[in-house]
């Protein structure tokens, strides 16, 4: 998965389509970059993102308890409208900062 | 309101399948020349209900989903979903947002509500040990 660090921020790219298929390996993956020290903000870039269904919402959500419980944050920006419309009817627009 | 055409497809409850299942209901569908969204609605409410077979209907077993769709001469797309698995004992519980069974598996339990939402009519049939079917229509087009 692409990333890019920036202080305490990492952006990741997830890509492609995020069902509960794919949805291990983007855990998994998600888990190790926000793993590492100091990171305090993890920031999803959803631009490639060609497709997600709730399955997604729930990878997104348990990143969120991770960060939170460390005293951190999660962010999204770029989701094409079939991810927006499943992330608002979700909810998530309480909870997850879109930029 | 008539039948014009009908597809049938079986296939093994494998999580590789959910992307299959959803973007073969969607080929069916462009016959009727629906637009990008309608299309990207019906390809989510299949993957909620298929992956909802899967993951609750056989959970760790492998057991065999058939999903079917009609397309009517009123421009409706009729879905069905069956598994043969274990069913749902509380149908309107299983259908509530946020629902879930397995939290610890981070499901969201809005498979149901992206279903309702995306498409417009969802019924549900089932009961313990006699396995589940969701039916579901999409207007494609209009009258």
């Amino acid at each position: 998965m692409e990333h890019e660090r920036k202080r305490d921020t990492v952006t990741a790219r997830v890509t492609g389509e995020l069902d509960h298929y794919s949805a291990q390996t983007v855990r998994r993956e998600l888990d190790a970059l926000i793993a590492e020290p100091g990171v305090k903000r993890l920031v999803l870039d959803l631009r490639d993102m060609t497709f997600m269904d709730s399955s997604g919402i729930g990878v997104i959500l348990g990143r969120y308890r991770t960060m939170r419980e460390r005293g951190g944050s999660v962010a999204v920006k770029n989701m094409n409208p079939q991810v927006e419309r499943v992330f608002t009817l979700s909810g998530m627009r309480q909870v997850i900062q879109t930029l | 309101m008539e039948i014009i055409n009908q597809m049938q497809l079986e296939f093994l409850s494998l999580p590789e399948n959910e992307g299959f299942a959803r973007v073969a209901v969607s080929a069916f569908a462009v016959q009727l020349n629906p637009t990008l969204d309608v299309l990207a609605d019906l390809k989510t409410a299949v993957s909620e209900a298929v992956t909802n077979a899967i993951v609750h209907g056989y959970e760790n077993e492998i057991g065999r989903v058939m999903v079917g769709a009609a397309l009517r001469d009123d421009g409706v797309l009729e879905v069905s979903v069956t598994d043969t698995g274990k069913g749902i004992a509380d149908i309107p519980r299983a259908m509530q947002p946020f629902f879930t069974t397995q939290p610890e598996k981070e499901r969201s339990g809005m498979g149901f509500s992206v279903m309702q939402t995306f498409m417009d009519r969802v019924a549900v049939e089932s009961a313990p040990g006699q396995g589940t079917t969701v039916r579901m229509e999409k207007r494609l087009r209009e009258k």
